[in-house]
């Protein structure tokens, strides 16, 4: 029966992650921004809240909670309310430990995820977009072929959060003459994959990424991801989008939040801005898109939770977020005027990183 | 728990809504366009017949019988709301129920008042309600009506001019119903001295000057009403004649907004989604697919335009969804109502008229109903509280300002 209220629970992660958001990232995220480093205190901190490893079965080390796309969502939302670049960053092994959850062999998961069951924070990733304009997931061109035992692969990804520090990354690739996407687990140190220098972006500057390049990489067999024909990268690209989405709800409220205080302070012509309706009109519509965002994600993240693959409702939302982050990020620099455009506070930051929501693919995963 | 599915019970309402809406008022939708004003007998009759039948399925406001077996009692009412609009909101809106005025007297009125003027609404001949606030000097600001009500003995004696009022021909001439008059007790004590009044079909003095003629919604009457010298009993000025600082009558029929916004929403999604649909199955005949998943930057024009209208319409179900939720949990909704309203007033305008954009000379054709689907959604950017009113409630709320810090 239809109810927009969250479990006990939920409600409960969705307040220890917001704490921690706005009283330890939100005061590190612009010096993040201006030096380009997370400081790895805060990345530890990130750490013991346990997003990552939770989910991990306590066989291989982990707790063993159960995984829902909804509480995911929470916690994404709630993460970039503090800053999306040290979000994506926390969530960034997600990218290779959620799909060895959801797809993975037994023998991989053994494998590959007792990294992440340690008390410092393992960098794991996954590479997905690649470095092209019209980029889409369902017209790859990096290219998985057959070749003897194993798979050789070709091709360039961009955009690779934490690639650097991964042991392994999770390569998305076309198989050559077919329609399927798979995904390869492949260790940094293989011949023919080569992390290239730290990409330098408009925004999420904080954020390490790096673009990958697959000349000839020879893998064996047991790479591929799940036996054959189980990877579901449908499925997979709407978690990340999903992801994605719930981040940039957490951005726009950020900014919102920020410019509707401004609005409440700062007088002109005598009396607060705010009583301008102008401007109370800017950060009603703001408030409103917000909301419908959030819903949005939440209703794809529930079909996701059903087992349906979401695929359309996660497209369309995280299409949705895109564009109403970047506007009320827009608004909330306009509604602080020059200040706005000023370093001295954050939502010109905000507005560098909203547009990157609709330039990028997969950050995360939900 | 979040959860999106509708109970079982509200969903066999929709369906069973969904083939009224087919094959009952889509047939005839065209035709009472053009015919502006003639009203369809024969489905006002079926549709009064099955709300007035045993467990029968009343809607609007007032009559809440056979409905125990739902427990979203507002969810229930935007679902079926979206269902019948996506018919005909003209014909939604014709249907005939104690309407606005009905929601005035339940929220205004005593336990024996809601009793003596919404009894009549459960058998017999069709009726309608309706509720006159507009007045040709004041429509938002609807704390400045000049209709005066003087107390002459036993009576209340009304004196004014009311316009924009839905089903008022139908409640004063076409039927045994009732009008809900909203008029001033005192003058000079401002929004408290507001009350409404309960004015019965057939009282002398109330008459019906004109009906407007509209951009939509066109077989909906939208009446002009005069008061001269029109006598009242005193016991039908709904709730206490007592003109208090706080509370009292204004805030009431402010707070039946906060039930109504929704329904005004679904009113619109149900508008849009009958543009959505008809575009949708337009071009799959057309052999034009939209491509979910695509880059963005792959996207042809029409695939996008088609998107955005998709979950524009799909944003502002769930806010409504959740606006009428809030209410049958007992949660104040005042802020999340006028957001569904604002949002899904504005985004049905704009996806219809995108609708008609994409269809070419065939969207503008009358041929179609697209076009009529434009001029209909219009109203519910407009009524129940301009998308401007809205947005000033919602800003209010979240800047927690009073009307007279923002106005």
């Amino acid at each position: 029966m239809l109810s927009f209220e969250l479990s006990e629970e939920q409600q409960m992660i969705r307040d220890t992650v917001g704490a921690f958001a706005r009283e330890q990232i939100r005061p590190a995220a612009r010096a993040a921004d201006e030096s380009g480093e997370i400081p790895a205190a805060l990345v530890a901190q990130a750490w013991q809240l346990g997003l990552v490893q939770g989910p991990i079965p306590e066989s291989l080390g982990g707790n063993g909670d159960t995984r829902l796309a909804m509480t995911g969502a929470l916690i994404a939302e709630e993460l970039a309310y503090g800053d999306l670049a040290i979000a994506a960053h926390v969530l960034a092994p997600r990218l290779l430990v959620f799909p060895l959850l959801e797809m993975g062999t037994d023998e991989q998961r053994a494998r590959h995820l007792k990294r992440f069951t340690g008390a410092d924070f393992a960098a794991g990733s996954a590479g997905l977009m690649e470095p092209r304009w019209d980029f889409d997931p369902t017209a790859m061109t990096t290219l998985a072929r057959h070749d003897g035992n194993g798979f050789v692969l070709d091709g360039a990804k961009c955009m690779v959060a934490v690639a650097a520090g991964s042991e392994t990354l999770l390569i998305w690739a076309a198989s050559a003459g077919s329609d399927r996407v798979d995904g390869f687990l492949v260790a940094r140190d293989t011949p023919g994959l080569s992390v290239g220098e730290r990409e330098q972006n408009m925004g999420l500057k904080a954020l390490e990424t790096y673009p990958v390049e697959l000349k000839g990489c020879r893998l064996d067999a047991e790479a591929r991801l799940g036996a054959e024909g189980v990877a579901d990268f449908r499925r997979a690209t709407s978690q990340s989008r999903l992801a994605m989405a719930a981040m940039g709800v957490g951005l726009a409220h950020a900014a919102f939040d920020y410019a509707r205080d401004y609005a409440r302070e700062r007088k002109a012509f005598g009396v607060p801005i705010a009583t301008k309706q102008a401007v109370a009109f800017m950060l009603a519509d703001m408030a409103i898109e917000i909301d419908a965002a959030r819903l949005l994600v939440w209703e794809a993240a529930w079909r996701l939770d059903r087992g349906e693959d979401a695929h359309r409702e996660s497209y369309l939302a995280r299409n949705y977020v895109a564009a109403s982050a970047l506007k009320v990020a827009d608004n909330a620099v306009q509604v602080l005027g020059g200040h706005g455009y000023i370093r001295e506070h954050p939502v010109e930051m905000w507005l560098r990183n909203a547009r990157g929501l609709s330039a990028i693919e997969g950050l995360a995963t939900v | 728990m979040i959860d999106f599915e509708i109970d079982p019970q509200t969903q066999k309402r929709i369906d069973l809504f969904h083939t009224v809406a087919e094959q009952m008022m889509r047939p005839i939708s065209r035709e009472y366009d053009e015919r502006e004003h003639e009203k369809p007998w024969d489905f006002l009759n079926a549709m009064w017949a099955a709300s007035t039948a045993p467990g029968g399925d009343p809607m609007g406001g007032g009559d809440a019988s056979g409905q125990g077996a739902v427990k979203l009692r507002n969810v229930y009412t935007v679902a079926t709301t979206e269902e019948l609009c996506w018919g005909d909101a003209g014909l939604f809106l014709s249907i005939p129920n104690a309407g606005l005025g009905g929601a005035a007297v339940m929220a205004a009125g005593t336990p024996e008042q809601k009793q003596r003027f919404l009894s009549p609404f459960r058998g017999g001949k069709p009726k309608w309600g309706a509720m006159a606030i507009t007045e040709p000097g004041c429509g938002s600001d609807s704390a400045a009506v000049t209709t005066t009500a003087t107390r002459d003995g036993d009576h209340w004696v009304l004196n004014g001019n009311k316009i924009f009022c839905t089903s008022g021909w139908m409640a004063v001439e076409k039927s045994e119903g009732f009008v809900v008059v909203w008029a001033t007790v005192d003058k000079s004590a401002g929004r408290p001295g507001i009350k409404p009044f309960v004015v019965e079909h057939g009282t002398p003095g109330m008459s019906v000057a004109r009906l407007e003629k509209k951009l939509g919604i066109r077989v909906s009457d939208t009446a002009a009403l005069v008061f001269d010298n029109c006598r009242v009993p005193a016991d039908h000025l709904l709730g206490s004649p007592e003109v208090r600082r706080e509370g009292g009558g204004f805030k009431d029929v402010m707070a039946t907004f906060d039930a109504t916004r929704p329904i005004v929403a679904a009113m619109a999604i149900g508008v849009g989604r009958a543009a959505l649909d008809f575009v949708r199955e337009f071009l799959a005949e057309r052999k034009v697919e939209i491509r979910y998943g695509l880059s963005p930057r792959r996207l042809s024009t029409v695939e996008r335009d088609f998107m955005e209208m998709e979950v524009q319409l799909k944003a502002a179900r769930l806010l409504t969804w959740r606006a009428a939720w809030m209410l049958d949990m007992g949660m104040r909704n005042s802020l999340e109502a006028s957001m569904a309203k604002a949002k899904a007033g504005l985004a049905v305008t704009q996806i219809t008229q995108k609708a008609v954009e994409l269809l070419g000379p065939l969207g503008y054709s009358r041929r179609y109903l697209v076009e009529k689907w434009m001029r209909d959604a219009k109203i519910n950017d407009i009524f129940e509280g301009t998308q401007q009113i809205n947005m000033i409630i919602v800003a209010r709320r979240i800047l927690e300002y009073s009307s007279k810090e923002l106005n």
